[in-house]
């Protein structure tokens, strides 16, 4: 097992200033692909996760090499928690041929393979199966990896969800189950769809380690994802977090979210995990005052910068509609 | 043939640590033995019994491909692969071209499909036209042992996600097999099982054996027909299947899938639009009626086309040639 994993308890002041700045480069992103959408300039159904940085940025931050992370169509932030590139991520959402698949994935259809995210999907708890495939190749492998599924609560109500968390428990797969439960599943409250509100309690049936975390403390997942990490490395087969979470924007860009109330938005917005992280790194002395804006400042120009520098390359052209087929 | 498919993923199981099977009661053999010993043999890490669930089971295998195994799993029937499609069709077949080249999914899937026994309507369907339909997954068939040795071990090694069809009508037919690297057979060639002058007969399957038999029948009328196994039904093997017919002039398709929607149809538009200028005569389809498989032994029977249906076929064929185009040349 490698020994360059990071260490999982108290940040150093290192590490709050890398935690902080990705999690601004994820808004940033984020607010750079919806002004852009609104420009006319990216195409296709776009689904944003602005205020849900800390789930991604707290599990991404403690992944190393051999690890795999599988998402859904809500996964810009987990790619670039796992370390894809900013520039041929955009690219690829913006349908240019640079892009990391060619611009024939897209937004939902994101693959990182080299940095370990090795895919997102547009079906709605269709990665969860794909995760454990990750997770038995690393153990038969011997790599020691852990492979991370994340969804939302929508993903609860699939046969696919239920299928894999009984096949993890029994093959005791290093997985670690990761649902965002932001309370909606596209324009419905879960409690809609399920009497079942803590998807954690889904994992209890099988046997799976479980817990629910307040899925806007950066801190609160980063403890909980050590735990979980450590347990799949040890051979003690998955866990599952479910981390409480909210979407400050609709199902997708273009949704007027009419479906939500507005005190019930204003409220969460109280608890941006971005703003949290810095008061309590400012407080704990682990940074100076005002942290967040100058990291705000500098993600912001960074996207600046990508965003011209994708707006100016070549569009996916025909030569390639049908590669990549096959072989 | 069910031995030769043993041998098939015994090989390759020893040639290759990355190989893995996965399937329902796998380790003791599945309903028809083609596993038997294989766990003994390479562990239970590699050869592992699931639990019924063929649409995580699938998933997983995709995911498992992704990350550098070459997972073989057996779906017991052709009919639950339904329970496994959108793994397969949305995933499996996709990640490559989604990623633009970063992923392979060397995927393959063994299926047994086709009526025998009376099984009924939810064991015994052919759906190879659904999976030769989909960009990026590839679909053969073997209709004698020796090809379901070369072929599954080339599906086995195939970078891309391949459908294995079995017939279980053909598991215990005999047959010569060339074992080893050598007797690996390629993907995207059709066999000639019967040269003939007359009239080419296009078959895979089960359906290849009951056109050699038709061929026998109809040599006693002094018709000879060619009868082609295609064994590849994606990618097609286009080009043996046109040499044949630009020089019989005539084609019967024959499958024993339901013929409205089958591949049949496909086979027919390819080669008109290739060769029409050869043809003395329309194109020939057999296939299955549109309805379910039903389950008493007799309409079981009279679902299956046999020989009868394939020379009727023929004799129509023959007799609506159109004396012009033959005698031009």
């Amino acid at each position: 097992m490698p020994e360059t994993y990071p260490a999982a308890d108290a940040l150093s002041a290192e590490q709050a200033l890398a935690v902080l700045e990705r999690m601004q480069l994820l808004r940033a992103f984020e607010e750079k692909v919806s002004e852009l959408y609104a420009r006319g300039k990216v195409a296709g159904l776009i689904h944003l996760a602005i205020g849900q940085e800390a789930t991604a940025v707290g599990i991404g931050s403690l992944l190393g090499p051999g690890d795999t992370v599988w998402g859904g169509h809500r996964s810009h932030g987990h790619a670039l928690a796992t370390g894809a590139d900013p520039e041929r991520l955009l690219a690829e959402i913006a349908g240019r041929a640079a892009g990391y698949g060619k611009g024939k994935g897209g937004s939902m259809h994101l693959v990182a393979a080299e940095t370990g995210f090795v895919t997102a999907t547009g079906v709605v708890a269709g990665n969860i199966p794909l995760a454990l495939g990750g997770a038995f190749s690393a153990r038969l492998r011997g790599t020691g990896g852990v492979a991370v599924a994340f969804f939302g609560d929508g993903a609860g109500q699939s046969g696919q969800f239920h299928e894999s968390l009984n096949l993890a428990a029994l093959w005791r797969l290093p997985v670690i189950f990761v649902c965002e439960n932001n309370g909606y599943a596209e324009f419905s409250p879960l409690s809609a769809h399920t009497p079942v509100e803590r998807l954690a309690n889904h994992a209890a049936t099988y046997g799976i380690p479980n817990v629910s975390v307040d899925g806007n403390d950066l801190l609160a997942v980063r403890s909980a994802a050590a735990e979980a990490i450590e347990r799949g490395r040890r051979g003690d087969g998955p866990t599952f977090i479910e981390a409480l979470t909210y979407r400050l924007r609709g199902h997708y860009e273009g949704d007027p979210g009419a479906y939500r109330d507005q005190a019930e938005l204003a409220a969460w917005r109280e608890k941006d995990p971005i703003e949290r992280l810095a008061r309590r790194l400012e407080a704990d002395g682990l940074m100076g005052p005002d942290p967040a804006v100058a990291t705000a400042e500098r993600a912001r120009a960074r996207m600046a910068a990508v965003a011209e520098a994708v707006l100016a390359l070549p569009a996916a052209g025909p030569a390639d509609l049908t590669t990549d087929v096959v072989a | 043939m069910v031995d030769a498919i043993r041998a098939a993923m015994h090989d390759e199981l020893a040639a290759d640590p990355s190989v893995v099977l996965f399937g329902e009661d796998v380790t003791v053999g599945g309903p028809f033995g083609a596993t038997n010993g294989l766990q003994d043999a390479f562990g239970t890490e590699r050869v592992r019994d699931t639990p019924i669930s063929e649409g995580a089971v699938m998933g997983m295998a995709v995911g498992a491909a992704a990350t550098g195994l070459r997972p073989i799993v057996e779906i017991m029937f052709m009919d639950f692969a339904t329970l496994a499609l959108d793994q397969l069709v949305n995933h499996a077949a996709k990640l490559r071209y989604m990623s633009g080249g970063q992923l392979s999914i060397p995927l393959t899937v063994r299926v047994q499909a086709g009526a025998s026994g009376a099984f009924g309507a939810h064991h015994s369907q052919s759906l190879e036209a659904w999976f030769a339909h989909v960009p990026g997954l590839k679909v053969v068939a073997a209709s004698t042992p020796r090809d379901a040795y070369g072929l599954l071990r080339a599906a086995i090694r195939d970078p891309d996600p391949v459908v294995f069809i079995e017939h279980r009508a053909l598991y215990w037919g005999k047959g010569p097999v060339a074992v080893g690297e050598a007797g690996i057979a390629p993907i995207g060639r059709a066999a000639l099982r019967r040269p003939g002058r007359d009239v080419t007969l296009i078959a895979w399957s089960r359906m290849a054996a009951t056109a050699l038999a038709a061929a026998e029948q109809l040599a006693a009328e002094g018709i000879e027909a060619e009868v082609l196994d295609l064994r590849s039904l994606q990618p097609l093997d286009l080009e043996t299947v046109l040499a044949s017919v630009r020089r019989t002039r005539r084609a019967v398709i024959a499958h024993e899938a339901v013929m409205t929607g089958g591949l049949g149809g496909e086979l027919v538009a390819s080669i008109q639009a290739a060769a029409f200028d050869r043809l003395v005569a329309p194109i020939g389809r057999v296939g299955a009626p549109f309805a379910p498989v039903p389950a008493s032994p007799a309409l079981e029977a009279a679902f299956v086309p046999g020989p009868a249906a394939i020379v009727d076929a023929v004799r129509y064929t023959m007799a609506g040639s159109i004396a012009s185009r033959e005698e031009a040349g």
